[in-house]
């Protein structure tokens, strides 16, 4: 048994409403507890700031195209260099860090949970491998479904039951987490070299419209009692006048779970752009908001962009094409057969851009206009946006009019016509950040029920201190504070461990890998369908008995059983 | 007994739908495998224990006796290099990472030795690529450039390209074109569509010639380029641009070449060229059937898919200064570690007189070529015969190889983990 005693913490714990209050969390065998007896280790927090640990519900750390990010990068991987110290190894990379690089870094952080954005399910195994060397987060993958050749067919038969039953199949056979739409129907029609230009767009011999494809997952994802809702990357991201098809795209959802949002729409910022080129390209933000604002069916994140290099990687291949077409820089391309693809380009956005100025803009308009915080959740859609170690940075303008009026001064001139960033007042305060980093997190993942992203008993002792008292700090005038203080914790905690001290990593870590196993009739099971199974044969380059993720690949196995209607 | 559904630990196709029959230790028969593969499942003879060089003998020595000099060697060396990987599986490469960096010592993989400059092209001009079922199912058309897989992956026409089934093609083997350019006349070429004969050392100019034409330049190419004729250049380039889906696999024939890297860059580029007209995806023909892991591994461990020198605490990697030849030739290392690979069959004669000079330690199956620079050899369970591990396909795939029969060999992981325990201890 081992047991820890944290004490005089001030703690800021939205899911359970406790807003800045200085208590004490009692830990034993790596939950949170009601008390501990006397000889438990003690930590004092000083009245420091304690949070549930950080929760990303959306970032790429591991798996095919992140490997490739780094293979196509030594100039990234030279960005960042850290030798071998006590229990830390070596970590290369700045927007692609390797593994230990990202896992320590997050640590640092403060951040104990991460959802890996985009898993290829041919290639889940290299996601899982990659996860086992992520050890101080328990790590998800959501799976891609987008371009789905059986999901396709079962849509086009109208048949939403056979959808449900192809997801639940591919989900426990690769350990997947959750459902991922990117660029729905476009990464198929990508595969000849075309794409869709919005949800009405039939995808080539499918015959089946992206609007169709969102619809009838959204529905199977709910006829399995998943966890997370259906997790949407939109189409045509990045072009001016996108916000049309955004809000068709969000409008196509129904409230169907009352739990949580039906629809987790991704890096939103990148798909609220007006004007109808690049030379009246605007921000959107505006409608946008509004529309979410009365849709509790619906979250999104924020996918900010900030100045300097990083590198894009998505799932949406022809995305990556045309942006490769604006940059020049160099490209590479991966498509999956039968499944989705994936495109990679290094980029820099540059304060003197106007587009990427406006795109800045748009980031922070979003987080800012949103009346609530559980609705919003704080990301760059790591590392498209910028590298997660951004973040704190993203914080400090959220918090602090007078840092974005000081940012702004240095953006493209025109910016300020093209935007309404400078009008906007509203500064968040710690507990909206909070929800924006972890509870909000946790609830639109739907694992506060796992223990994730509280700190009352039964939570798994995830804990956050940050080294700032902000009874004493004003964010809005020492934001400066607040960036550092989020940079690096005092103590980051996992599972009732210390294991990151100052930006020092304590311990090789243990982390675990949450999937999802739902529980269909036999009727629907897919691995008994010959005419999945003959399809599978047929056009799949790997047989069906070698696809499924060996539990080898787990750390520690945390699977969660739904029942399925089905 | 019959195991079916086997990953073929051959070559870079890994194939995984190979059937065997198992007699207690023994593979008795093999089916849809390739010569190549089913020699391979079939076994050598094997070593029995490990060995110790004893002046002009052998010794035989435990299995603890012999994980005890590696970890000897290795942390008593300055400058260790861990050499080869190409021939494991991904666990024991990532326990090797763990080694070098914990010595300070390089660790290199085959690669270096084989498609190193299309690594370095790609790190210039990334890649645009795709799973092979993606070709299997939409290519109309496929250009082996450099590689001649009848010969050294003989499944590749069978299973992906030439002769496979695919969904978007209605008699695949009528409706999809096979171009072979090479140097000489391959077997490969003898079953092509069309055959385009480079003289040596011309890929460089062919290319460029075809970037043109694609580009819209036909009128500036001269009647000949490299031996190939004005009309199939264009006959060629039409082709490609006419294609629905094209894919080009290129070998060493184009990598290793005149040229090296430079060819990489400039048929990366056409490709990416063309797919402003169409779709069109270009992959090397890797060869060792877990070379491409070992590049994998290393990327997500320390940044760099081969060539890395952890001499300075950090992951540094340098190709040419930092790779395996490299360091041999410039007697730099003062202590070996191969794995899964057989370098005195590859290397330049003043590498393997230095190899001659040192400690070393390999972990291989069978007595090979670079048994005879050994102070000690382990031997060990072959992956996808009585050891299972991650191996990745050519094209990134990753795949579980199966595990046929047992035997009392330790795997190369097993062996790696226990000779890292030891050194954690001691070092
Ligand atoms: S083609 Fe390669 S992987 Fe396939 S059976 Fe032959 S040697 Fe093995
Ligand atoms: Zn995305
Ligand atoms: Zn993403």
């Amino acid at each position: 048994m081992s047991e820890l005693l944290i004490r005089n913490a001030c703690v800021i714990d939205p899911l359970r409403g406790i807003n800045a209050e200085v208590m004490d969390i009692a830990i034993r065998d790596g939950v949170i507890v009601e008390n501990v007896g006397g000889s438990a280790e003690v930590i004092d927090a000083h009245g420091a700031l304690t949070l549930p640990g950080g929760i990303d519900s959306h970032t790429h750390i591991c798996g095919t195209k992140v490997n490739f990010g780094r293979y196509m990068s030594p100039e990234d991987m030279r960005a960042g260099r850290t030798p071998r110290r006590g229990h830390m190894h070596s970590t290369s990379g700045y927007s692609v860090p390797t593994t230990y690089g990202n896992s320590y870094r997050y640590s640092a952080m403060g951040y104990t949970t991460l959802l890996e954005g985009a898993m290829a399910p041919l290639e889940a195994r290299h996601t899982h491998e990659e996860f086992l060397y992520t050890p101080l987060q328990d790590t998800m993958a959501n799976t891609l479904f987008d371009g789905n050749w059986a999901i396709m067919e079962a849509i086009r038969d109208g048949d939403t039951k056979r959808v449900a039953a192809i997801i639940a199949w591919t989900l426990q056979a690769v350990k997947g987490f959750g459902v991922k739409l990117t660029n729905p129907g476009g990464t198929e029609a990508w595969q000849w070299g075309k794409n869709v230009s919005c949800i009405r767009d039939p995808v080539p011999y499918f015959e089946v419209t992206p609007a169709e494809i969102i619809r009838s997952i959204v529905e199977a994802n709910e006829l399995l009692g998943l966890p997370h809702s259906v997790h949407l990357h939109c189409n045509n991201l990045g072009m001016p006048g996108n916000y049309t098809c955004t809000l068709g795209s969000l409008g196509l959802i129904p409230d169907l779970n009352p739990k949580r949002q039906t629809l987790y729409a991704t890096h939103v910022q990148f798909h609220a752009y007006g004007g109808s080129d690049w030379k009246d390209f605007c921000s959107k933000s505006e409608p946008i908001v509004r529309f979410v604002n009365m849709r509790p069916q619906i979250v999104i994140d924020m996918g900010q962009v900030m100045f300097g290099r990083t590198t894009t990687m998505t799932a949406d291949g022809p995305m990556e094409f045309n942006l490769y077409r604006l940059h020049h820089e160099k490209w590479s391309n991966h498509d999956v057969e039968l499944e989705t693809g994936s495109g990679i380009i290094p980029v820099v956005y540059r304060r003197k851009n106007l587009v990427n100025s406006v795109m800045w803009a748009i980031g922070l308009e979003l987080a800012l206009l949103m009346e609530s915080p559980w609705q919003c959740m704080l990301t760059t859609d790591n590392p498209n946006g910028a590298p997660f170690v951004r973040y704190p940075e993203i914080i400090a303008l959220l918090m602090s009019k007078r840092y974005r009026d000081a940012e702004f001064a240095t953006i493209h001139p025109d910016t300020g016509s093209r935007v309404p960033l400078p009008a906007i007042e509203r500064e968040l305060d710690w507990y909206e950040i909070a929800v924006m980093t972890r509870a909000g997190q946790a609830r639109a993942l739907g694992i506060q029920d796992l223990g994730k992203g509280y700190l009352g008993p039964g939570a798994e002792a995830d804990v956050a201190i940050y080294p700032i008292r902000i009874d004493e700090v004003d964010p809005a005038v020492d934001y400066q504070k607040v960036i550092e203080a989020f940079s690096q914790t005092e103590y980051t905690i996992k599972r009732g461990r210390v294991v990151s001290r100052r930006g020092e990593c304590l311990v090789d870590g243990s982390n675990a890998t949450l999937w999802v196993r739902p529980n269909v009739s036999d009727d629907y099971d897919m691995g008994r369908d010959p005419d999945f199974i003959e399809k599978f044969d047929r056009y799949y380059t790997v047989r069906m008995r070698n696809y499924p993720v060996q539990e080898e690949y787990l750390n520690r196995d945390r699977c969660i059983e739904t029942e399925a209607g089905i | 007994m019959i195991v079916k559904d086997v990953v073929c630990p051959f070559c870079g196709c890994l194939c995984d739908d190979i059937e065997v029959e198992v007699e207690g230790n023994r593979v008795v028969a093999v089916a849809n495998a390739c010569e190549l593969g089913a020699t391979k499942l079939t076994g050598e003879r094997r070593m029995k224990n490990p060995i110790l060089r004893d002046g002009d003998a052998w010794k035989d020595i435990s299995y603890d006796e012999a994980i005890r000099y590696a970890s000897d060697m290795l942390l008593s060396a300055e400058r260790p290099l861990l050499y080869g990987w190409s021939g494991t599986h991904g666990e024991a490469q990532c326990v090797g990472v763990h080694m070098a960096e914990l010595v300070r010592g390089v660790i290199d993989n085959t690669s270096s030795v084989c498609h190193g400059p299309s690594i370095l092209a790609i790190q210039e001009v990334g890649h645009p690529g795709c799973t092979l079922g993606v070709v299997k199912n939409r290519a109309d058309l496929v250009i082996y450039w450099g590689s001649n897989p009848i010969d050294a992956h003989p499944r590749h026409l069978s299973r992906y390209t030439y002769y496979a089934d695919g969904f978007f093609l209605e008699n695949a083997f009528r409706d999809r074109k096979v171009i072979v350019v090479d140097i000489r006349k391959t077997e490969t070429a003898n079953v092509a569509d069309e055959f385009m004969q480079i003289q040596p050392g011309g890929d460089y100019a062919v290319l460029s010639a075809l970037r043109a034409i694609v580009r819209g330049r036909a009128e500036s190419i001269p009647q000949t380029v490299a031996g190939v004729t004005r009309e199939q250049l264009i006959r060629v380039a039409n082709l490609c641009k006419e294609a629905k889906f094209g894919a080009v696999y290129f070998g060493l024939g184009l990598t290793m070449t005149q040229g090296k890297y430079k060819n990489i860059r400039n048929a990366i580029e056409l490709v990416t060229e063309l797919n402003r007209h169409t779709k069109f995806t270009i992959s090397a023909m890797r060869g060792h059937y877990n070379v491409y892991g070992s590049n994998e591994v290393n990327t997500w461990m320390t940044g760099y898919p081969f060539g890395i020198d952890f001499s300075r605490g950090i992951a540094f990697y340098n190709p040419g200064e930092t790779t395996a030849v490299d360091i041999l030739a410039r007697k730099e290392c003062d202590a070996a570690l191969i794995v899964g690979s057989d370098p005195a069959a590859h290397f330049p004669r003043r590498c393997l007189e230095h190899l001659a000079d040192i400690p070393v330690v390999q972990l291989d199956p069978y007595p090979n070529a670079t048994t005879a620079f050994c102070n000690v050899q382990i031997p060990v369970a072959v992956t996808g015969i009585d050891a299972e591990g991650t191996a990745y396909r050519m094209d990134g795939v990753p795949i579980r190889t199966r595990k046929i029969f047992s035997t009392e060999y330790p795997s190369d992981e097993e062996v790696l983990s226990r000779m890292y325990a030891l050194m954690q201890e001691d070092g």
